[in-house]
């Protein structure tokens, strides 16, 4: 077996544990490469199905090929596709765009709540009608007991002290310092009642390794990753107004990958363009305590 | 990241005691080798800045506020760098005793282990806890970093003193160190450049040593093991397939192979290897997540553990012997329910014998100790509640760890040493052996529940003696019958003088086998898709579990008749009290309809 043979084989284990041992999951889908990734591992795990919603938290200031993208390949993979967002700011329009919030407190609303009171079931959720190729009000609104998210250890300081199993209590908190032991492929399946999880399958892949496997997989990327001309492309992607392009030529995946290997950006950190990171020292730590991925 | 031989990379855990220096160790291997992200070395020199602190190799690590504001690393962080050999991974594990999970989560996964001594400080408590903790998470690469050499004058006695004691010490616990190498990770000697401060050391740098590990090899010449994760029927788009999947602990599997699953025993032959938008696979090894269908549709779950039947068979006990260390604040004690984890099988289980506790930090045993401790290690025995399949270590590593669950929590962990004997040992060998040798029909079990409308159930009626229990039995079979259901009432004279007439009567050392003559006749009825009703004389909880031996315990229904409860049972049902045969038949119809046995209209 070779590297990205194990990663997948150690993701694929844990997809499946998590469908078996947990009733009411669903899995976070940002269109992004590494929840594309994931999305791809759970149709090897489940041999061509998803038996498991799919949960976009839609803050509307989404660069609108994602938006596209996703619903592209919810129709074509047969999704069971979910979509929430923070009605009540957005109306308002306290947003960081408007002018009325910070950056980490725009990342507060239309991202952490949004995804905290989806999960919970206390906001609404929208779930794709297939037969009539839209979203429909979701009557559905059990509070989702696991989360299955494509954080990687390798992005920033908090990420890597996640487990692939990671308990949140009944306040969403995340108990840094005790957190469950987890070894010989035995992980944390068992919860008191009001606590749920949150699941990380690709904790231990890297950057590079995503871009690899799309490449050897030949899965599906929303365009917005390669340069369409213009000498730009995304590394990562968020909200338009906050998630600058970099500069870079690589329009294909096979550029990309060589780019990551041995171009200019083998050695900058992939959020570098993600402005939520630098205004505050423990700024990603002090969200993702607060529920965000 | 170029040029690596992407298969070569190594997760390799540092361990040791607290302050001897492993993240400082880590840190400099990060910076000499050029691995650090360009954005970290300065973010981390940036908030030593803003906090007026000095630089030091250990913040690299410290990316946390809350850890750097206490000084210690409290978890096993993920840092990934590489030589010009391969990429390592390195789980960093803290040496603070309170974090003792932690550092067996970072080193549980390793290939190998640097264990980090403090030349200054020498041996301590954790500098053998952590050898201890290695060997029974089954490291066996381990070279030993005795560093800080720059604060005792680079002196080569205390460097062999410390030698001469840790080597004792490993020796003791079955375990030998690649090498010894004296190192100052914070001024760099002998981690990525040889050190001129030390020249009567001629042995490896850190990094030469890394880079002579070897890759830890997966299982590939064992007995084929899998255990099942599930058993999936995903219909949609017509799909037909009904598919074992799981991951390969150890061997291999082929198209066409016999396969046994344990502990049930059952049989049959695989058809096809599945994949995703994959090539057809003939064969599948160890380490890979796969699934395959089989010729015959045998009822199997989650929990059982494939193997060949041309290979090495399992072990199958409800009671063990195994090794275990203890990681909760909770003492593990006797007369307690646990959880008890293994591959993806989970079982009640008690504590039932400590045979002796080990202190980890200096190896004193203690045989009179009733309860294990937080960081204890003890040698023990476990009754499980139901059996389960396992190897033993020393044959398949894989397949003889265990954890135990204590309130929700991984508690403990342990490796079996010995399969014992329990009290259902002779039957479940029947059972197996039935099971391996069944003849199966063209007609599976779901194919019946649909025909008959219900799902085949085992009712048993219990009670103390002149309660109703009969009555009540033969009015609900009157009652199911009517309703068209195929159901059948089962007198236990019935069997006495039948297939029991060769058991001495009236010998009361006879009951197990009068039971297990039960239950392999219920079993029969049940394949035969009917409901059957069992009448029998306050049951007990041991009863039970001999007859679920035999039986599928989900589809075994009990119902205590009668105020007075006067055994252990844990029943589905009670009734209390009842005017007519007719009332009490409809509330057990209405038990059969709760579980779904039988359709219950809207």
């Amino acid at each position: 077996m070779d590297h990205l043979d194990k990663l997948e084989s150690r993701s694929i284990h844990i997809l499946r544990e998590a469908y078996s041992e947990f009733n009411n999951i669903c899995m976070l889908w940002s269109v992004g490469k590494d929840s594309t990734v994931m999305l791809w591992l759970a149709r090897k795990a489940f041999f061509g199905h998803v038996p498991i919603p799919l949960v976009h938290i839609d803050t509307s200031y989404m660069i609108p090929e994602m938006i596209e993208h996703r619903d592209k390949l919810a129709k074509k993979w047969n999704l069971d596709m979910i979509y929430g967002q923070d009605e009540e700011t957005l109306a308002a329009g306290e947003t960081f765009p408007n002018g009325k919030a910070t950056h980490l407190e725009c990342c507060g609303r239309l991202k952490t709540d949004a995804l905290k009171n989806t999960l919970n079931g206390n906001w609404r959720r929208y779930r794709y009608n297939h037969n009539k190729d839209e979203y429909e009000l979701d009557s559905n609104r059990e509070p989702y007991t696991g989360v299955i998210v494509g954080a990687r250890a390798d992005e920033e300081g908090s990420r890597s002290k996640e487990r692939y199993f990671s308990p949140r209590d009944r306040n969403n908190d995340w108990d840094i310092g005790d957190q469950p032991p987890e070894f010989w492929d035995q992980y944390k399946t068992d919860f008191a009642p009001g606590t749920h999880v949150r699941i990380h399958p690709l904790l231990d892949w890297t950057e590079l390794d995503v871009w690899e496997y799309i490449q050897r997989e030949k899965i599906p990327m929303v365009s917005l990753y390669f340069d369409q001309g213009e000498g730009k492309r995304y590394r990562s992607l968020g909200c338009a107004p906050c998630t600058e392009p970099v500069e870079s030529t690589a329009s294909t995946v096979d550029e990309v990958v060589e780019e990551l290997k041995t171009g200019k950006f083998a050695n900058v950190a992939e959020r570098d363009g993600r402005a939520q990171d630098k205004e505050d020292g423990g700024g990603l730590e002090e969200l993702r305590k607060d529920g965000y991925m | 990241m170029n040029n690596k031989t992407e298969e070569q990379d190594l997760n390799l855990v540092i361990a040791g005691h607290v302050d001897h220096g492993k993240s400082t160790i880590i840190g400099r291997m990060l910076a000499d080798t050029d691995s650090l992200p360009d954005g970290k070395l300065e973010q981390v020199k940036e908030t030593c800045r803003k906090n007026s602190k000095p630089f030091e190799y250990a913040f690299l690590l410290d990316a946390l506020k809350d850890e750097q504001a206490q000084g210690i690393t409290i978890d096993s962080a993920r840092v990934f760098f590489q030589t010009d050999y391969r990429q390592y991974i390195i789980l960093d594990a803290p040496g603070h005793i309170e974090f003792l999970k932690n550092m067996v989560t970072g080193a549980a996964r390793a290939e190998a282990a640097l264990l980090v001594i403090d030349a200054s400080e020498g041996v301590r408590e954790n500098s053998r806890r952590h050898g201890y903790m290695l060997s029974m998470l089954g490291i066996k690469q381990i070279a030993v970093v005795v560093n800080k050499m720059d604060l005792v004058d680079y002196d080569e006695d205390t460097y062999n003193q410390i030698v001469e004691e840790y080597t004792d010490f490993l020796t003791e616990i079955g375990l030998e160190a690649e090498r010894f190498i004296p190192v100052s990770g914070m001024l760099g000697d002998n981690v990525a450049d040889r050190s001129g401060n030390m020249d009567w050391f001629e042995g490896k740098t850190v990094l030469e040593q890394l880079d002579s590990f070897e890759n830890a090899a997966l299982p590939h010449n064992k007995p084929y093991r899998m255990p099942v994760q599930d058993v999936y029927k995903f219909t949609k788009g017509g799909d037909d397939r009904r598919i074992v999947a799981g991951t390969v602990a150890a061997g291999e599997l082929n198209v066409g192979d016999e396969v046994v699953f344990y502990p049930s025993g059952k049989k049959s032959t695989v058809k096809t290897i599945e994949g995703f938008e994959e090539d057809k696979q003939h064969k599948v090894k160890v380490g890979k997540a796969t699934g395959f269908t089989l010729d015959e549709q045998i009822y199997i779950t989650r929990g059982e553990l494939a193997s060949r039947a041309d290979e090495a068979e399992p072990q199958v006990s409800a009671r063990i012997k195994a090794n275990l260390f203890w990681l909760a604040r909770q003492d593990l004690v006797k007369d307690k329910v646990y959880h008890l984890k293994l591959g993806t099988a989970k079982v009640k289980a008690r504590l039932e014998k400590i045979n002796r506790v080990i202190d980890a930090s200096n190896l004193n045993q203690d045989e009179a100790k009733e309860k294990i401790e937080r960081h204890d290690v003890a040698e023990v025995v476990f009754k499980l509640d139901k059996a389960m399949a396992f190897d033993l270590a020393g044959e398949i590593e894989e397949t003889s760890r265990f954890v135990i669950v204590d309130d929700f929590e991984i508690a403990g962990g342990g490796i079996i040493s010995e399969a014992m004997e329990d009290e259902q040992s002779w039957v479940r060998e029947k059972v197996m052996r039935r099971n391996y040798n069944w003849e199966q029909s063209l007609i599976s079990r779901e194919d019946r529940a649909e025909k008959y409308n219900q799902k085949s159930t085992l009712i048993l009626i219990t009670g103390e003696e002149d309660v109703g229990k009969k009555p009540t039995a033969k009015a609900l079979e009157k009652r199911l019958f009517n309703d068209g259901k195929v159901v059948y009432f089962l007198g236990i004279g019935n069997l006495l003088y039948g297939v029991d007439a060769d058991i001495k009567n009236g010998d009361n050392g006879h009951k197990e086998e009068h039971l297990r003559r039960l239950a392999e006749v219920s079993h029969l009825m049940l394949d035969a898709g009917a409901i059957l009703v069992v009448t029998a004389v306050e049951l007990t909880q041991s009863d039970l579990e001999l007859i679920k031996t035999t039986v599928n315990p989900q589809q075994i229904e009990t119902v205590w008749l009668g105020d007075r409860v006067t055994t252990d049972l844990e029943f589905d049902l009670h009734i209390p009290e009842f005017t007519s045969e007719a009332e009490v038949s409809a509330q057990i119809k209405g038990l059969l309809q709760d579980r779904g046995i039988i359709f219950r209209p809207w």
